[in-house]
C-alpha cells in the first residue's frame, strides 16, 4: 500500500532524481587512433587523412557539449511575453546552423516562466515560448519531427533569486539536446 | 443492529462499522438522539460568526490507559473546535465544575457565571474494556443556557489506536449540531512536499490529518509532483509528474496520474506526445475529469470521462485557458483566460451549451472578474457548497486569495500575503486552505482562513509544502 504499483514509474522516478540537477555533460572521450580510425570511410585508400578530426581539447562534434560551445542555447523573454525578438533570433540562428550541420541531433525545446504567475497559467506560458522557438527552428529548415517541447512554468528557475535580475533570467526557453550526432 | 443495551442512561445502538481507509478499524455507533426543537446554533451576523462559548472539560476515562487517552481526545476536540470560527473553546482551568459524570445532568449554574458564559458543554468519557480489546468514547453535548440534552453519540473501536479519528468524529458531530453544516474535521489534506535547498522543482507527494498530524510520503520515490487534486467523493488523488521520457534519455514528459489511496493502485491517464495536459480536476461525482491541454503554442479546456475515456474539447479560444473547475453540481465551470486581454475568471456550461452573458462574455462563456485597478484572478475552484468560488488574485505586487459568486457579485478578498495562491476548499465549504509564499524567497507554506476571512492560521508541514489538496470527510463503511 501506498507504494509505486507501475514499475516504470518507480524507475522512471529514480531516474529523474538523478537528472533533475541538469548534469554537466559527460566530458568527451579523449581522441585515439581507433576514434579516428572509425570515422575513416572503409572504401578510402588506407593512406587517406581522417576527415574529422577533434579539436584536442574541445567538445566531441556532434555532442550536447559542442552545442553548448557552438550555439547559443537560452533565449530570454519579456513579462508575461512569447515572442522572439532580433536578439533571439540571432541566437536561434546559431542553433539552426548546428542542428543543420548534425541532422541526425534531436532536441527538448524547454519552456519557463518566472515565479510571478500562478503554477497553471506559468505551465501554458512556458508552453508558448518553447512553442515559439519550435515554430521558428521548424520555419528555418529544421524538422518539426526532431524538435519535442516541454513546460516547466514556474518551478524550474534557472536563477533562484526572486528579484527582477532573477526573475528575466528564468523567462527563458532552453534547446537541450537529447540525441547527439554518432561521431 | 447487534445489541442493545443501557450503560449511563444513554440508549445505545451499535452498528458495525468499518472505516475503510484506514483498514482493519471497525468502528461501532451508539445512537443519536437529537431533540428536533429549538436548538442551540451558533449564530451569524451579516457573514461573520459571533463564535459560541464552548467547555469541553477533560473526558473521564475508565479501564487501562483510558485516562492518558481520554485526555488526548479531549484535546484534539478542543483544537479542532478552537480551530473553526463558529467556535469559542472555553478556557477549561477557568471551570468551575471538574471531573463531570456522563450520567449526570451538570450544574447548569457553575457554567452560566460571569467571565465563563458557557452555551455549548461537551460531557464524555472513554471505556476502554480488556474483556474485548474495545474502546468506547462517548459524549453528550448540553445547551446549558436552555438546560437541556441537545445531542448524544458514541463510537467503539476495537483497539485504542486510533483514537485521534475518533475524536474528530465527535468534532463533526458537535460542529454539525452547533452549525447545521456538516463537520470537516475527519479528513485530509494532500499536498506536495517541498524541502528546503532542493531544487524548487522536486516535490514528494505528501498526505496529512486536516490538522497537520499523522503527516507522511505518498510516494516511495522522489519525483518532480505537481497539482495534486483530491477527488471530492473517494480517497482518490489526480495529480502530474514530470518524468524522464523513456524514449530520449535527458528529456522530459509530464504525466497525469490517478491514484488511489487505499489499494496504492497508480494509472497513467495522460502522457505528453505532442501535448501537454496538466492540472486535471475532478467533477463532483469523480466520474470525469477537466484538464488542461496546450498544444501549439495554445492551451484549452478538456473533459473526460473516466469509464468510457471519451474526450471533450470545452474551449477552442487562441487564449490561454487554465485551472478549470467543476461546480457542484456538475452543470458550469469557472476557469481563468485572457481572451480578454488580462487573465481573469469566466464560466462555462460544462455540456458546451451557449449562455446568455449579462455582464460581458461571448455566449460560450460569461466573464465574472473584470480587473478594475489592473487586477488579474486566477486560480479558481468551486466550493463545494457552490456558494462561491476561491480564487487568488494578483496585483499590487502581491497575490491574494479572495471569493466571488458565480454572477461576479459579492467579491471579497480573505487574505494579506506576497504570493498566496492554489485555493482548495474544506469538505463543507467553510473553510479555505492555500500554498503561501509569505515574502520573496520564503519557503511555501500552507495557510488556512475561514470563508469570513477570520482565523487564519497555518497548517502545520514538516517541510515547506505547495498545492494543497482538501479531500472528503472520511466514510464509515
Amino acid at each position: 500500500m501506498r507504494t509505486f504499483s507501475l514499475s516504470l514509474l518507480a524507475t522512471a522516478t529514480i531516474a529523474l532524481a538523478a537528472c533533475a540537477s541538469n548534469p554537466p555533460p559527460e566530458p568527451p572521450p579523449t581522441p585515439s587512433a581507433s576514434n579516428t580510425t572509425t570515422v575513416t570511410p572503409p572504401v578510402q585508400p588506407p593512406v587517406q587523412p581522417p576527415r574529422v578530426t577533434p579539436p584536442p581539447s574541445g567538445p566531441l562534434a556532434g555532442s550536447k557539449a559542442d552545442f553548448a560551445v557552438k550555439a547559443t542555447d537560452r533565449v530570454y523573454f519579456d513579462y508575461d511575453a512569447y515572442n522572439l525578438d532580433s536578439d533571439d533570433q540571432r541566437s536561434l540562428s546559431s542553433q539552426i546552423a548546428w542542428l543543420k550541420q548534425f541532422p541526425s541531433t534531436r532536441v527538448e525545446v524547454q519552456g519557463h516562466a518566472d515565479e510571478r504567475g500562478t503554477r497553471d497559467y506559468n505551465i501554458a506560458l512556458g508552453e508558448r515560448r518553447a512553442q515559439s522557438v519550435k515554430s521558428f527552428l521548424v520555419a528555418q529548415g529544421i524538422a518539426e519531427n526532431r524538435i519535442q517541447t516541454i513546460s516547466f512554468g514556474k518551478d524550474k528557475p534557472l536563477d533562484p533569486g526572486h528579484d527582477e535580475a532573477a526573475w528575466s533570467r528564468n523567462r527563458n526557453s532552453y534547446t537541450n539536446v537529447i540525441v547527439e550526432a554518432i561521431s | 443492529m447487534m445489541t442493545t443495551k443501557t450503560a449511563g442512561g444513554i440508549v445505545q445502538f451499535f452498528n458495525r462499522l468499518a472505516l475503510g481507509v484506514l483498514g482493519a478499524i471497525a468502528l461501532v455507533s451508539f445512537a443519536a438522539q437529537a431533540p428536533a426543537h429549538a436548538q442551540l446554533r451558533a449564530q451569524v451576523v451579516g457573514e461573520q460568526y459571533i463564535p459560541l462559548r464552548i467547555a469541553v472539560p477533560d473526558f473521564d476515562g475508565t479501564g487501562p490507559n483510558a485516562a492518558q487517552i481520554a485526555q488526548d481526545i479531549s484535546n484534539v476536540l478542543r483544537a479542532d473546535l478552537g480551530s473553526s470560527a463558529p467556535f469559542r473553546v472555553l478556557d477549561k482551568t477557568a471551570f468551575i465544575e471538574k471531573d463531570l459524570d456522563i450520567t449526570l445532568q451538570p450544574i447548569f449554574a457553575n457554567w452560566t457565571v460571569a467571565g465563563l458564559e458557557t452555551q455549548a458543554l461537551v460531557v464524555g468519557n472513554v471505556v476502554v474494556n480488556t474483556a474485548n480489546n474495545a474502546m468506547t468514547v462517548q459524549f453528550r453535548l448540553w445547551d446549558v443556557y436552555g438546560q437541556k440534552l441537545q445531542y448524544e453519540m458514541g463510537y467503539e473501536v476495537p483497539t485504542p489506536l486510533n483514537w485521534r479519528r475518533l475524536a474528530h468524529k465527535v468534532a463533526d458531530d458537535i460542529f454539525t449540531q452547533l452549525t447545521g453544516d456538516p463537520g470537516y474535521f475527519d479528513s485530509r489534506v494532500v499536498f506536495v512536499s517541498k524541502t528546503p535547498g532542493d531544487e524548487p522543482f522536486k516535490g514528494r507527494l505528501a498526505i496529512m490529518d486536516q490538522d497537520g498530524a499523522n503527516a507522511e510520503f505518498l510516494l516511495s520515490n522522489y519525483a518532480a509532483v505537481i497539482n495534486p487534486r483530491f477527488s471530492p467523493t473517494d480517497q482518490v488523488v489526480l495529480y502530474g509528474a514530470y518524468i524522464p521520457d523513456p524514449r530520449y534519455p535527458g528529456a522530459t514528459l509530464l504525466r497525469t496520474y490517478l491514484y488511489d489511496l487505499a489499494t496504492g493502485r497508480q494509472e497513467i491517464l495522460a502522457e505528453g506526445a505532442g501535448q501537454l495536459d496538466f492540472s486535471a480536476r475532478f467533477s463532483p461525482d469523480g466520474k470525469s475529469i477537466v484538464f488542461n491541454r496546450a498544444e501549439r503554442g495554445n492551451t484549452d479546456i478538456y473533459k473526460i470521462d473516466l469509464a468510457s475515456r471519451r474526450l471533450t474539447r470545452l474551449t477552442t479560444d487562441s487564449s490561454i485557458d487554465v485551472s478549470p473547475s467543476f461546480s457542484p453540481d456538475g452543470t458550469q465551470i469557472v476557469f481563468q483566460s485572457d481572451r480578454g486581454g488580462s487573465k481573469q475568471l469566466y464560466i462555462m456550461n460544462a455540456d458546451g451549451s451557449r449562455m446568455s452573458c449579462p455582464r460581458g462574455g461571448s455566449g460560450d462563456a460569461c466573464r465574472i472578474t473584470f480587473g478594475e485597478a489592473g487586477y488579474s484572478f486566477t486560480d479558481p475552484v468551486w466550493s463545494p457548497r457552490g456558494d462561491w468560488i476561491a480564487f487568488s488574485r494578483q496585483g499590487g505586487g502581491q497575490f491574494v486569495i479572495g471569493v466571488i459568486q458565480k454572477d461576479g457579485s459579492g467579491m471579497r478578498i480573505l487574505t494579506d500575503g506576497y504570493q498566496d495562491e492554489s485555493p482548495t476548499w474544506s469538505p463543507n465549504g467553510r473553510v479555505i486552505a492555500f500554498e503561501r509564499t509569505a515574502s520573496r524567497g520564503a519557503g511555501p507554506k500552507i495557510h488556512s482562513i475561514d470563508l469570513t476571512g477570520r482565523n487564519e492560521r497555518r497548517l502545520p508541514t514538516p517541510r515547506d509544502a505547495t498545492n494543497p489538496t482538501w479531500g472528503p470527510v472520511l466514510k464509515m463503511q
